[in-house]
């Protein structure tokens, strides 16, 4: 039978058009919740990607891989640390796996390398890494960071330093790259605002096998603050203490520095020493007092910054789909109700602000002893910290961002 | 006055390390023209054996490790050299890439088996104390690093010019197909010195282990040193490595106190400018 062209036209126009048509959204029940976690599992920030990996199996093994009622599908991939890597990953996650959301990148350089492609891509993404400008100058409606900016944690011990150890005179020390200058230009900006005196900050490269010509370099204050990632802060101590300089000054530390998975390998030298965080396994609540043993008890380790970075993501992600009663498909309220959100989590309850960074409590904790291993025991809380400290928003935007050179170190000695 | 003393002695400690590190290095790119990338992986496979094996056992001192050690790194590196590298001897580039390859997986397996976190070696008990001299302090068991260094350094240099397997060895070094022509086992040493060199650079590993800890990535931070000093130093040369470690120890410790900003910069440029104007290096004896 002949077709004549006006049926072929119109036949044809409708398969196209049916194609063209944007895929009709309903919720579909059957259809599982796929979430996808970017995570470094090798490379030198390992440690921290095998944890983060984890703790989010084992936050949806304990609720059965149900939230709000639907199966959830975790799919990780392993970043390597590399930002290429990520990138390829990202896009692997989003255009092959079809994910609903995404957890993770560990590291800053990492998130910078896929912010552009997620936002452009309008993908819900629960941030791990912490470079501040992803949620200050160039924020992006679906980022948010549940855990810190660089300098977020910073501030508070800052102030503690001078306030309660009436420290005047400190050295910093950090990785040079931008997660170490963020860091201690934040703890130098309250440190002096409040008195102190920053008199020497040091940058080391992220790869140094020996930090003896460092150790020596270090002049005499009242501590030095270690404001390094993964297991550098561990080598310098170690390092500093052979020096004979912790007989001398004081050591305290930002988030990372002397991480719960870092203190598992040091001995009776890392007692006394002051660190801040978001988090600590220590942590006094119900939730955690479920979480940290439970952990430790199926991985022989405590949980520390990265296993609780996805569990509390798990946390955010769990309130937010039960608001939007498990209806992952409109992107749109997904992140309107994770930003709104006001999750009850193991660091304490967490809400974000406009930016899409958290606003939680901050813990300033002290090395001690605990059935005869290393914790972090919390000594004190400061409530609603936001990444802006107690300075004005509109101010602190108009500076730019934290770096080595910013803000300017005045009080440093020859 | 106090600061250019301790420097100089830390310089004096990275240089002994790095001769550690780079004499095996030196001694297979001279006599087997082989950039051996694995280098660094063996020196950290020493380390993890070193912290695993004084973790566990309360008697064991580290010299002994550091001997043991070397020899189950050495038999590695043998295995290694006679089922890999000999099959890829027309292939000089495929040689490299099987070594860059090899060192892969020997740092993912480490990766593998002793996780992502970073292992403290113990320093030995009697020299943990540090030293007090002209008022200040400085780690005793760095002292003795340099000294060990020396040791092995005069223990190399007997074997390479006082025995017949170091006559052997110079003689392929200077000119292969003449020592193959006169009837020297040119298979047979590479084998030996291949296990020499790796064997020295995991006993390295297990020395350096309490100054540099165990780590993923030590392997991809030791290597480039190994490099400069060997390029700087001469390859071929155990007078080059030697004089290189310590250079570059000087170069490094004072390079970092002085101008932090320019770590990297300060460690490549001397090589650098050396390739660029005595491209065999200070002492060697091979063209580069």
């Amino acid at each position: 039978m002949s077709i004549s062209r006006r049926q072929f036209v119109g036949v044809a126009g409708a398969g196209i058009a049916s194609m063209a048509a944007p895929n009709l959204v309903f919720a579909d029940n059957s259809e599982p919740i796929r979430v996808g976690l970017l995570a470094a599992k090798t490379g030198p920030l390992a440690s921290g990607g095998i944890d983060m990996d984890l703790a989010l199996t084992m936050f949806l093994k304990e609720r059965d891989n149900r939230l709000a009622g639907r199966k959830v599908e975790l799919i990780v991939a392993d970043t390597a640390g590399v930002p290429a890597t990520a990138r390829t990953k990202a896009q692997e996650l989003v255009e092959k796996n079809n994910v609903h959301c995404i957890i993770g990148p560990l590291a800053a350089f990492e998130a910078l390398a896929i912010a552009d492609y997620l936002t452009e891509k309008e993908m819900p993404t629960l941030g791990v890494a912490a470079a501040e400008d992803m949620t200050q100058r160039h924020p992006s409606p679906w980022f948010v960071r549940l855990t810190s900016t660089s300098a977020q944690c910073a501030y508070p011990l800052a102030e503690y330093s001078v306030k309660e150890l009436k420290y005047k005179k400190i050295v910093t020390i950090a990785d040079d790259f931008a997660y170490g200058h963020e860091m201690c230009a934040g703890f130098q900006r309250v440190f002096e605002d409040n008195g102190g005196k920053i008199i020497q900050k040091i940058f080391t490269p992220l790869a140094t096998p020996d930090y003896g010509s460092y150790v020596a370099q270090v002049k005499s204050a009242d501590a030095i603050f270690l404001g390094t990632a993964g297991s550098n802060g561990f080598r310098f101590l170690r390092q500093f203490i052979e020096y004979g300089l912790k007989d001398k000054m004081a050591v305290i530390g930002g988030m990372t520095a002397l991480d719960e998975s870092v203190l598992r390998n040091m001995g009776d030298e890392a007692l006394g020493i002051l660190t801040t965080s978001w988090y600590s396994a220590e942590l006094d609540n119900p939730l955690n007092k479920a979480f940290a043993p439970a952990f430790r008890k199926q991985f022989k380790y405590d949980p520390g910054y990265y296993a609780g970075s996805t569990y509390v993501s798990g946390e955010v992600l769990e309130a937010a789909l039960k608001t939007i009663k498990g209806n992952v498909e409109d992107k749109k309220a997904l992140m309107a109700a994770i930003r709104g959100s006001n999750a009850d989590t193991i660091r304490g309850v967490i809400k974000f602000d406009e930016f899409g960074n958290a606003i939680g409590n901050v813990y300033i904790r002290k090395v001690t002893k605990s059935d005869g291993r290393l914790v972090n025991s919390v000594i004190q809380t400061y409530p609603d910290v936001s990444q802006f400290w107690t300075y004005d928003k509109t101010a602190f935007l108009k500076n730019p961002v934290y770096s080595r050179d910013y803000p300017p170190a005045k009080n440093l000695e020859p | 006055m106090q600061f250019w003393i301790i420097q100089g002695l830390n310089s004096l400690s990275l240089g002994g390390l790095l001769f550690l590190l780079s004499s095996g290095f030196s001694l297979i790119f001279g006599l087997m023209r082989l950039a051996n990338l694995t280098h660094g992986a063996f020196f950290m496979l020493g380390t993890y054996l070193a912290a695993t094996a004084l973790r566990s056992f309360d008697g064991l001192n580290i010299w002994t490790t550091a001997i043991g050690a070397g020899f189950v790194v050495a038999a590695l590196g043998g295995l290694f050299e006679r089922l890999v590298l000999t099959r890829l001897k027309a292939n000089p580039l495929g040689q490299v890439l099987v070594t860059l390859g090899m060192s892969f997986i020997i740092s993912d397996a480490c990766l593998m088996i002793w996780g992502g976190d970073s292992i403290p070696v113990p320093t030995p008990q009697n020299l943990q104390t540090p030293t007090r001299l002209f008022g200040f302090v400085f780690p005793t068991y760095r002292l003795v690093l340099v000294g060990l260094a020396v040791l092995v350094a005069v223990s190399l240099y007997f074997l390479i010019e006082c025995t017949r397997l170091g006559a052997m060895i110079r003689a392929g070094v200077d000119d292969r197909q003449m020592a193959r022509a006169v009837g020297i086992p040119v298979s047979r040493l590479f084998t030996i010195v291949f296990c020499l060199g790796t064997g020295i650079a995991g006993a390295a590993g297990v020395l350096g282990g309490p100054i540099l800890s165990a780590y993923p990535g030590l392997d991809a931070d030791m290597l480039p040193l190994a490099l400069i000093v060997v390029i700087l130093g001469g390859i071929g040369s155990l007078l080059g490595a030697f004089v290189g470690s310590f250079v570059i120890g000087f170069i490094y410790t004072f390079g970092t106190a002085l101008f932090p900003e320019l770590a990297y910069i300060i460690l490549f440029l001397p090589m650098i400018v050396v390739i660029a104007f005595r491209p065999q290096g200070l002492f060697g004896r091979v063209g580069a």
